[in-house]
């Protein structure tokens, strides 16, 4: 074998991430995106007060982690994508679930663990699908799913249909070791992939400054060769430009994207959260001075895109949705016993 | 003595060897700080400084990883795994590094660790949460493997297990952490503060590893079990009536095979149970021995009683449970036959 010569190491651009992205501003939004954000940002919120009352009267048990802050990210994403793009995410599930259009009964129902359900009731809160919308998947174990991300985007280059895969997982499961094997493959291959990290401040109770040598997560990727950027994920449309720059350069063969969403949850990790790792006026400032709903909502009434009764009849039907799902999640029925042996196997 | 939930027992046990031995360390995902998810190390943080307990970035292997290195240079790392289902990224390193480099290094070095993971179901916690992979860890020679059934043992095992000198996984049952769960979920449970139980000595003391317990003597048939399905045990023999004797095995690597054997002479009957899976399970292990050692003594065919082969159920939970009605029909059935 001929012996070639070693070219020299390119020189790389000191404090430059590699690939050279960074946030854009933004979006402009139209009125009919402002309330279309509005209005699937107001599902989420709606949907998970809900979960939070149900698991309280004890419909819902075991685990139920809520996305209550967290709406911009999933909302904004989910407008830049194209029909076929996946999404595949950790745990705190239900929003993206229905910002990929599927049913909320479903969802409900799976909460519940009624035969309704997603998962016929059989996976619960974490653990569901919809091959029809391109959810792959809650998933219960933390960063597990981001291996299965590039996974999918690898499937996705091999049959060149055009497709990226948005992978989410939050600032705990970017210290798993997996994600930097997932993150090296996936730019190794030039997979079409986004990896979108939900920072939201805190692994269950321990926050980012104690579990993280390095907290600014959008440069993980730096050793990879992959672009990352920060963006405010309490705007909607901030996320939305940053969504369309990353979906746009893993979808032109460029390979991964990280986009750092700075988010913020509310509610506890999952249910039974003391929440002595943050104070309560932290909390508040959020919801009071950042929350991605009344972001939206101040800026539609400034522009007298509509009034506040327009408002609340939006809030109105979004919450008959709700109250529709919270009715048939209750009153389903569980699924029988003998369906605890389906779906283990291919049956012959 | 004092009146002590499980979770308590165990940060007792913490305690009190950090406290003994400088070379005691803990940590663990939301261990220090937050002093865990289940509480077993509240507190410790405060009284020792972050630098002997201390929080983990989420990612198992590498914390199991670190405290083997921390192990084989003479440390005493205590970690935990948040549930033993998130076990699975640390596999490599608890059977490869750490039950294998006592052996690897010809004794040169050791691995005095103990990894501690809060077991089973019975929580609601669906398919990844609620899972009892124990037979994962008992087919591994190099490690032990106990799993407590009461505050008490759950504090002297934990001492035992700090001051063994090889890896030692400690798996908690969670659904027994505040009070002895007897699989009757639409019953409240005794909490551990009001039941004898829960009366554990101050200070330092261990149980034995390898030794196992009779829970309750009997004559009819003998029980094999751990964890809380003593307590199950416990419910079907009162509510068939039989004279049962129930062993808690405590320690399910090494085997007490004494006791087993010396039961199971006796009554000519044996019902194992657990909660894992059937296939494979750890019951299997046990039915082996049992028919190897017992074989002539025997009057009925061995069974056990456990989880289906199925992944653990969200929906349905108490169907897939070998709660008292299972257990009970399988007495019934071995002092038939």
């Amino acid at each position: 074998m001929a012996t070639r010569a070693r070219k020299a190491p390119a020189k790389s651009k000191a404090g430059a991430n590699k690939g050279g992205l960074s946030a854009p501003k933004p979006a402009e939004f139209t009125k009919d995106e402002e309330l279309t954000a509005y209005r699937d940002m107001l599902l989420i919120r709606r949907f998970e007060e809900k979960a939070g009352q149900l698991y309280g009267m004890g419909f819902i048990g075991g685990f139920c982690h809520l996305y209550i802050g967290q709406e911009a990210v999933v909302t904004g994403i989910s407008m830049a994508m194209e029909d076929g793009d996946q999404t595949i995410t950790t745990y705190r599930d239900h929003g993206h679930m229905l910002a990929m259009d599927m049913e909320s009964r479903g969802v409900m129902a799976e909460l519940t663990g009624r035969r309704g359900g997603y998962s016929k009731g059989k996976g619960g809160s974490m653990h569901m699908f919809s091959k029809e919308k391109n959810f792959y998947g809650g998933h219960g174990i933390v960063g597990a799913n981001v291996s299965l991300g590039a996974g999918i985007a690898f499937a996705n280059k091999y049959r060149d249909n055009g497709k990226v895969c948005c992978t989410y997982f939050g600032d705990g499961a970017a210290n798993q070791g997996q994600v930097y094997e997932s993150f090296n493959m996936a730019s190794l291959w030039k997979l079409p992939v986004v990896f979108v990290i939900e920072n939201n401040r805190y692994a269950m109770g321990t926050s980012v400054a104690r579990s993280s040598a390095e907290t600014d997560f959008s440069q993980r990727g730096v050793s990879f060769k992959i672009p990352g950027f920060q963006v405010d994920g309490m705007d909607v449309r901030a996320v939305k430009a940053a969504a369309d720059l990353a979906l746009g350069h893993a979808r032109s063969g460029e390979g991964p994207v990280i986009v750092e969403m700075m988010t913020y949850r509310y509610r506890g990790h999952s249910m039974s959260d003391p929440a002595k790792y943050r104070t309560k006026d932290e909390v508040q400032k959020m919801r009071s001075e950042r929350d991605p709903i009344e972001q939206v909502k101040a800026r539609v009434i400034e522009q007298k895109w509509a009034t506040e009764d327009e408002l609340k009849a939006i809030d109105k039907e979004v919450r008959a949705i709700v109250a529709d799902a919270a009715e048939f999640a209750q009153n389903d029925p569980e699924p029988d016993v003998s369906e605890l042996y389906t779906d283990i196997l291919l049956e012959a | 003595m004092a009146q002590m939930t499980m979770i308590e027992a165990i940060q007792s046990a913490h305690d009190v060897a950090m406290d003994r031995d400088e070379r005691v360390v803990v940590f663990g995902e939301d261990v220090g700080y937050f002093g865990g998810v289940f509480r077993c190390t509240a507190g410790l943080q405060e009284k020792y400084g972050s630098h002997r307990c201390f929080d983990a970035p989420i990612n198992e292997s590498g914390i199991v990883g670190a405290a083997i290195g921390m192990a084989a240079y003479g440390l005493k790392p205590v970690v935990e795994i948040q549930f033993a289902d998130y076990m699975y990224p640390a596999y490599d390193q608890i059977v490869s590094e750490a039950a294998r480099i006592r052996h690897r290094s010809n004794g040169d070095f050791t691995c005095p660790l103990v990894i501690r993971m809060p077991t089973g179901g019975g929580i609601f916690g669906g398919q990844t949460h609620s899972q009892s992979p124990e037979a994962l860890l008992t087919h591994v020679s190099g490690l032990k493997v106990v799993i407590p059934s009461n505050p008490r043992d759950a504090k002297g095992l934990l001492m035992a297990a700090i001051d063994d000198p090889d890896p030692v996984i400690v798996l908690e049952p969670k659904r027994l952490y505040n009070g002895p769960f007897d699989g009757h979920h639409d019953r409240p449970v005794v909490p551990w503060k009001k039941h004898a139980l829960g009366d554990v000595d101050d200070g330092h003391f261990s149980i034995p590893l390898g030794e196992a317990a009779i829970y309750r003597p009997g004559s009819d048939l003998t029980v094999l079990t751990y964890g809380t399905m003593v307590y199950v045990a416990e419910a079907a023999a009162n509510e068939t009536g039989l004279d049962v004797e129930i062993m808690d095995l405590r320690t399910l690597l090494p085997l007490d095979m004494d006791a087993i054997e010396t039961s199971v002479a006796k009554t000519g009957r044996c019902v194992i149970i657990h909660e894992a899976t059937r296939t494979s399970g750890f019951g299997a292990e046990l039915s082996a021995v049992v028919q190897e050692t017992c074989f002539y003594a025997l009057e009925a065919p061995v069974t056990r009683v456990c989880g289906w082969d199925t992944p653990y159920p969200h929906a349905q939970e108490w169907a897939y449970f070998p709660g008292p009605d299972r257990v009970a029909a399988a007495f019934r059935a071995v002092m038939e036959a």
